[in-house]
């Protein structure tokens, strides 16, 4: 912080500071902060998760309906579209904005695909006896994992709003700073991903 | 037709009690007046222009502020009509449901719509004069979180006299809160309009936990930030812990209710115990997020009113982040009887008992500042002062409720109400209203006269004292919380007839606060206050009351503790700080977009309240456009030039 307060010096000494802090910096510690309550929202799902997931009260068990190919499947779409909007930002950090267009509709092609597989993968459950009202475990199971799709969902239209905005005004600070949070709000979803392939799938079915 | 209209109406309105018509009427006449008199004055586009719109931190703070006075006053009519349900033995004003209702609305307002509004408002007006800033992080998600805060305390507020008021206790529990025992819509509004309006909470802890990281002053080291800065930096760190808990436990009963899943239910595998783990996790920092805030308004007092640096600086500063920390481990606490085992009980017992530590490194830093000092007594001291023993006393009366064997036996008792209530209103609303005395100035531009505040202030004391003192004794006499009724040969009617004097007590020293502040406006000229009537310590004081939009017409530095105060001592000496030349002050533009997405928000939140999926879907609808509206909005700042920051400061400093 002390560095922080020194460069204001500076600028102040140049004359150049209008109250200005640095608006795309302040915006990404802000949503750093909401990273971390989100971070908390989540831990709360995985925990009822975790205390009802045998409360099946005699209706189906999650761990007999899980098809790991599906599941597979998604982990590798979601991995791709996070190093996808990875390769988005190095486009935009060396200026070329159609490049970063591109990258972007990838990315968000293999989310919209990711939630595409979670959809039919809910359906088939649905079809053998385990629904959203089932029991205290199927509750669980898909407010957490839809609880997680809503994000990527939410992001996606981001995204797209995104798009537009690039094509009218292309790179600028402001623009650069809505990409930069909006991978940063991509990879957490991986992240969170992870987190649900390894407590929810793979130690459901082992 | 009719005949169906009729008996929509009869279940949509809620009917049959004379209070509630009362209600209604007063409702409406209120409703007509403001419209009459804003449409007689031509007063709608300065309403909307000036407030509905604005993104400048000291009105949204003010906005906070009168919002939650008003909640504290219907807060406190609940409580006056359970105490006067109390005041003799088998009195027959309230029926039990209905009790169970007001006290349920008197908890909840009280502390999320009173006490919480209240301290952001003054997180608004004061953290960004404190530390030397022109603004909040985000101005715009300041606005929106006020809206959201708003439109949910208003959506809460309905179910009074739209579908019936919740009555599960301010905590919701379950199986009461589910649809099994409360099939009406009141729980919805339950959680609706406290997810909403927490939803804005949650951003306005982010928001400030950025604006104080990132907008100091030049010069303002983290050791050197004021105390009621750093109370609220702590506080936006519990908030953004615990909030997001809430949101998911009221989302999760919610899920319950109306999407038909099973996680609190009795039956299919749901766990009630799970939300009661839930909620005090929320719950119990919850407690400490609205009494930190209160703590730095008394460092601020204290130090000023002595006229002495605030004894301990950093210990103060220690406290405060460790009760932050150790507030999340503490909630057992709340359910020591309900079976979780010897050990976890200890562990709870223990770690609950080590926050008095903390606290009490407060309070002699408090008393150790005065000692010597050259007190005065203005109202803002006297409120902290008679904080003080009354802490104390809440504060050991807790220590014993911490004590698990203990609380086997006041558990649930008015023992327990009086305890939190000493608390509560010792330590929080006494806080906040010493933090509005000491503040007004700074917000208005004058000073109230303190003659009707001392009588407020005595009122309220003696009041309070002559409530809740014989709270204890007939907790300890065997009565128990929410008891709508008791009968002649528990010998408790006494006590209770006193306690009732005692909340009326209360009410008058209310009066006395609105009488004073009404007296204030009618004579606003002749009360100018300068730019540091209180001969202040800290930045907010170095700049002319009431501030300007732009706060500081050049970046002061901060590198002191008592910056102001220090500052005052140089220029007594004969040193002056350089000239500084002006500069064009950047700007945040007012926006609509926080208010209408807020209404959007209101829209939903009634749709949900009443099943009405159309409604429900067309508000969240409205709140994704506004979301739209503002991402694609690039227009959203101005300067103000150099000739019109001269003109204002001009017309400002002139006038002191
Ligand atoms: C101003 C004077 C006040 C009076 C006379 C008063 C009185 C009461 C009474 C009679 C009850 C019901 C006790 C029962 O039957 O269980 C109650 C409950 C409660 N009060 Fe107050 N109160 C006051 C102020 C406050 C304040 C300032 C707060 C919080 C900041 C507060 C928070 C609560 C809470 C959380 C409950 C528990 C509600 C429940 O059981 O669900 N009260 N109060
Ligand atoms: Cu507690």
């Amino acid at each position: 912080m002390a560095q922080a307060a020194a460069k204001h010096g500076e600028n102040h000494a140049h004359g150049h500071d209008h109250g200005h802090h640095d608006p795309q910096e302040m915006k990404i510690l802000g949503f750093w902060f909401f990273l971390i309550s989100d971070v908390i929202l989540f831990s709360v799902l995985f925990a009822t998760f975790i205390v009802l997931r045998d409360n099946s009260a005699g209706g189906p068990i999650l761990s007999e309906l899980i098809k790991m190919p599906g599941v597979i499947a998604e982990t590798f779409i979601l991995l791709t579209s996070s190093f996808t909007s990875g390769l988005a930002v190095l486009a935009m950090n060396q200026g070329k904005v159609k490049q970063l267009i591109n990258w972007l509709i990838v990315t968000a092609v293999l989310g919209a695909s990711f939630i595409a597989l979670e959809v039919y993968e809910f359906v088939e459950m649905v079809h053998e006896g385990f629904s959203y009202t089932t029991s205290a475990a199927s509750g669980a199971f898909f407010t957490l994992v839809g609880t997680h799709g809503l994000h990527v969902s939410l992001g996606l239209i981001w995204m797209i709003g995104l798009m537009f905005q690039l094509k009218k005004r292309g790179i600028t600070d402001v623009t650069r700073g809505k990409i930069n949070v909006i991978s940063l709000y991509w990879h957490f979803l991986d992240v969170v991903w992870i987190f649900l392939l390894s407590i929810v799938y793979l130690m459901g079915v082992m | 037709m009719l005949e169906r209209l009729k008996e929509f109406a009869s279940e949509f309105f809620v009917t049959g009690d004379p209070l509630i018509y009362g209600a209604d009427v007063a409702i409406g006449i209120t409703m007509i007046t403001i419209v009459t008199v804003l449409t007689y004055f031509k007063k709608w586009g300065w309403l909307w222009r000036n407030w509905l719109t604005t993104v400048d931190h000291k009105k949204i703070g003010i906005m906070y502020i009168i919002a939650s006075i008003i909640m504290l006053f219907r807060g406190g009519v609940d409580a006056l009509m359970m105490r006067l349900q109390l005041a003799m033995p088998n009195m027959d004003f309230l029926h039990p449901e209905h009790y169970n209702q007001v006290f349920t609305t008197h908890g909840t307002i009280m502390i999320l719509f009173m006490a919480m509004p209240f301290m952001f408002g003054l997180f608004n007006v004061i953290v960004p004069l404190q530390i030397g800033a022109r603004d909040v992080a985000f101005p715009f998600l300041n606005a929106l979180s006020f809206w959201l805060f708003f439109l949910g305390a208003m959506l809460f507020n309905l179910s009074f006299v739209i579908g019936g008021s919740p009555d599960a206790g301010w905590l919701s529990y379950p199986p009461l809160s589910e649809l099994s025992h409360s099939p009406g819509v009141g729980q919805n509004f339950y959680i609706w309009g406290i997810q909403i309006s927490g939803i804005g909470s949650l951003a306005t802890g982010i928001n400030f936990l950025v604006t104080i990281i990132k907008m100091r002053a030049p010069g303002m080291r983290w050791m050197k930030m004021p105390m009621f800065t750093w109370s609220v930096f702590s506080t936006c760190i519990i908030i953004l812990f615990a909030f997001p808990i809430l949101t998911v436990t009221l989302a999760l009963l919610f899920l319950d209710r109306f999407a038909g899943a099973h996680f609190f239910t009795l039956d299919l595998g749901g766990n009630p115990m799970m939300y009661i783990n839930l909620i005090w996790m929320w719950g119990h920092p919850e407690v400490y997020i609205v009494v930190l805030p209160a703590f730095g308004v008394f460092s601020e007092i204290v130090s000023t009113f002595s006229r002495k640096k605030l004894f301990g600086y950093k210990s103060m500063v220690f406290a405060m982040l460790i009760i932050s920390f150790l507030s999340f481990f503490t909630w057992a606490h709340h359910f020591f009887t309900m079976g979780s085992g010897a050990d976890v009980n200890a562990f709870f017992a223990v770690t609950t008992m080590l926050i008095a530590i903390p606290t009490g490194v407060k309070i002699f830093n408090w008393l150790f500042t005065m000692y010597r000092g050259r007190i005065r007594m203005a109202t803002p001291m006297m409120w902290t002062l008679a904080f003080i023993p009354c802490f104390i006393v809440g504060g050991m009366t807790g220590v014993l409720l911490s004590v698990a064997p203990a609380d086997f036996q006041f558990h649930n008792s008015y023992f327990l109400i009086a305890h939190f209530h000493q608390v509560l209103i010792g330590g929080v609303v006494f806080g906040y209203f010493a933090g509005l005395y000491y503040w007004w100035p700074k917000m208005f531009g004058f000073q109230l006269e303190e003659k009707l505040g001392k009588w407020a202030f005595w009122t309220w004391n003696i009041g309070f004292y002559v409530c809740f003192m014989p709270q204890y004794a007939v907790g300890l006499m065997g009565m128990t919380r929410r008891l709508s009724t008791y009968g002649w040969d528990t010998g408790w009617w006494e006590l209770n007839f006193v306690s009732t004097i005692g909340a009326f007590l209360m009410g008058v020293g209310f009066l006395f606060q609105v009488a004073q502040i009404a007296d204030g406006i009618r004579k606003y000229k002749t009360l100018k206050a300068s730019g540091d009537p209180w001969d202040g310590r800290t930045l907010e004081w170095s700049i002319p009351s009431p501030a300007p939009e732009y706060n500081f017409a050049v970046t002061p530095r901060g590198d002191d503790i008592d910056e102001w105060w220090e500052e005052k001592e140089r220029r007594a000496k004969g040193i002056y700080p350089p000239e500084q030349p002006l500069e064009p002050i950047h700007m945040p533009k007012n926006s609509s977009i926080p208010f209408i997405m807020s209404v959007f928000w209101f829209v939903a939140g009634f749709g949900f309240v009443f099943g009405w999926l159309w409604m429900a879907i067309l508000g969240l609808a409205g709140v994704g456009i506004c979301m739209i509206a503002r991402s694609f909005s690039y227009d959203t700042d101005y300067y103000i030039p150099v000739d019109e920051i001269k003109r204002t400061e001009a017309s400002l400093r002139g006038s002191v």
